[in-house]
């Protein structure tokens, strides 16, 4: 723990994230203002100390919005992670224990994913099934399958050389076996980091999405969709995209610190700035 | 070499087959019959079958794909049934805002974020070098479509430097054109300069500590002159395929920064030809989308053997 704490990035980063979490979570039970109580003779305010943050063109309370805004937006990210965790990973591990053609056949498979922009996939998906929360989920958690194959093969290939995993085979272990006991256990560390990075990228995705309107509709609230809502606006009232925006970005940035913060704790020698290069 | 290419061509061509297929399918499993949203629900049957069997809808699936798959080839990507005009033109007339808007916008990013990586690499551990990783760490939080907005409040707001939205045509007043461009590339430049500065600072420290570095500097060069002449061309290699992945990116980007600036470019397209169903715009304008990203992730990744001859052997996965 204490060698945790020895990287400053990674306590503000870890710290940072649990308050916006924390925030996001509270919005469950408890806002300052119920997020849908319209109070137009009191819309456009700036922060006061009754509204923090201010009120929107309907007089709704912004910073109720952010936290109920935030929530969204991490259920939309993690979910698409365990997505990507949940089909990437096996994928992978089963690529660089299997190799020859099922090797061949996921890395053709996750190049054919990555040709496919996830706006691209949202728009197939929304044209499919309509627009809604659910399609960036789909959209950026198919976008998450191929980066989690590629980190899972990458980590395993480099263990499956090793000793113990020989001895495993010796034992009479088959190939699930072994990526199951041996392989999977020892690149989790591996996939913690890319699942903190690609949290980030997910809020960044969603919010694209919802800005565009490919994402999350009303009555639902996320912070891209508060962009959105003050696209109209933002000229005559900047402050309408100004708290939305400000939030993505400082909870990317607390994300993105976390990540970094990690990889350099777990492994030093580890480092990964492409796996940044896909927003 | 050639080999390789071709090789790579093959899987160019394979991918964009089973993209088209993928598309196909899921466009095709939606309800709804184009025939009958065309006439409108007062439409006797017999003029919907009438224009389905016009339409070609009336044939058989894997018949109507094939169609598709020959007619773009021949560059014929169906007709739209909202705008009634050619899917091809109606994507051709777009290009001239979408197109250039990557192209500054990559433009941009490789100034700002090259050098930037450069220096910081140079000056590792100074104080400069933490300046430009924490901008970095920044930009790269920053929505792209967000710090339009921002731009727009700073420069066309505020300082009335530059229209806040809108694009005038190329052939109608190329400087009004360009005008509109400056901000809406900026805008998607700002994260890709961060992660092109990034990378390249990497690249420059990771190669830095190699032993040719060091045999040129026993040589008796300075350290800037073996960074510069022997260095360089060898941290560009990891960033040369960042930059191809960046710019197939960059193209979908262009989707969402458009919204900000009220551009007429493809995303909108796309958008208005979601919302009124218009399935055969939908297909073509998204594996135009997909074309362009396959075709600069194969330019990428040959540009990549030739500059570095290992590549071309272990290329084979």
């Amino acid at each position: 723990m204490r060698k945790l704490l020895a990287h400053p990035s990674l306590t503000i980063g870890l710290g940072a994230t649990a308050i916006f979490v924390a925030l996001a979570l509270l919005s469950l039970v408890w806002t300052p203002f119920p997020i849908d109580q319209i109070d137009v003779p009191r819309r456009f305010l700036g922060p006061s100390a009754e509204h923090w943050l201010g009120t929107d063109n309907l007089g709704r309370d912004m910073l109720s919005l952010v936290m109920a805004g935030a929530w969204t937006s991490f259920l939309v990210a993690a979910i698409a992670v365990v997505i990507g965790i949940g089909v990437g990973v096996p994928l992978g591990l089963a690529a660089a224990t299997w190799g020859g053609p099922v090797e061949w056949l996921v890395l053709r498979l996750s190049d054919f994913i990555f040709a496919f922009p996830s706006v691209v996939l949202a728009i197939l998906i929304t044209t499919l099934i309509g627009p809604g929360a659910t399609n960036a989920v789909i959209a950026i958690g198919i976008f998450n399958i191929p980066v989690f194959a590629r980190v899972a093969r990458g980590g395993a290939m480099s263990i499956a050389t090793l000793d113990y995993v020989a001895a495993g085979r010796l034992a009479g272990l088959n190939n699930a076996q072994i990526a199951w006991r041996h392989l999977l256990p020892n690149i989790m560390s591996l996939l913690i980091v890319q699942g903190t990075i690609q949290m980030s990228l997910g809020i960044l995705g969603e919010a694209g999405l919802s800005y565009i309107g490919l994402g999350t509709q009303r009555p639902a609230t996320s912070l891209g969709l508060m962009l959105r809502d003050a696209q109209g606006l933002f000229l005559l009232h900047p402050w309408l995209s100004i708290v939305p925006g400000l939030a993505i970005v400082l909870i990317v940035i607390a994300l993105n610190l976390a990540g970094d913060g990690l990889r350099d704790a777990i492994d030093p020698k580890l480092r990964q700035e492409n796996a940044n290069a896909l927003a | 070499m050639i080999f390789f290419a071709l090789r790579r061509l093959a899987g160019f061509a394979a991918t964009l087959f089973a993209a088209a297929l993928v598309i196909f399918w899921l466009l095709n499993l939606l309800p709804g019959d184009p025939a009958q949203f065309i006439l409108g629900i007062n439409a006797t049957p017999e003029s919907v079958a009438r224009l389905r069997a016009q339409m070609g809808l009336d044939a058989p699936a894997y018949e109507r794909f094939l169609n598709w798959i020959w007619g773009m080839l021949q560059g014929d990507f169906g007709m739209s049934y909202t705008q009634r005009a050619p899917v091809g033109e109606l994507i051709w007339g777009r290009l001239g805002v979408t197109l250039p808007l990557a192209l500054f916008a990559m433009v941009i990013s490789v100034a700002v974020g090259l050098p930037l990586g450069i220096i910081a690499a140079r000056r590792r551990g100074k104080a400069l070098d933490t300046g430009v990783m924490v901008l970095a760490q920044t930009g790269i939080a920053i929505p792209n479509f967000w710090f339009g907005m921002l731009l727009t409040l700073v420069f066309a707001v505020a300082l009335r430097w530059l229209p806040p939205g809108g694009f005038t045509p190329w052939h109608e007043d190329p400087m009004a054109a360009l005008r509109g461009l400056v901000l809406p590339s900026l805008a998607l430049a700002l994260p890709q300069a961060s992660i092109i500065a990034r990378v390249m600072r990497t690249a420059l420290v990771d190669v830095t500590g190699q032993d040719f570095i060091r045999t040129a500097r026993a040589k008796g060069l300075t350290m800037g002159e073996a960074v510069w002449q022997h260095g360089l061309r060898n941290a560009m290699l990891p960033v040369l395929t960042i930059l191809g992945l960046q710019f197939a990116y960059l193209i979908a980007g262009t989707i969402v920064v458009e919204n900000v600036f009220y551009l007429p470019g493809i995303g909108r397209l796309i958008y208005d030809a979601i919302l009124q169903r218009d399935l055969v715009l939908v297909q073509g304008a998204t594996i135009i989308l997909i074309v362009a990203v396959t075709a600069t992730m194969l330019v990428t990744d040959i540009a990549y053997a030739l500059v570095d001859p290992r590549l071309r052997e272990r290329s084979a996965p």
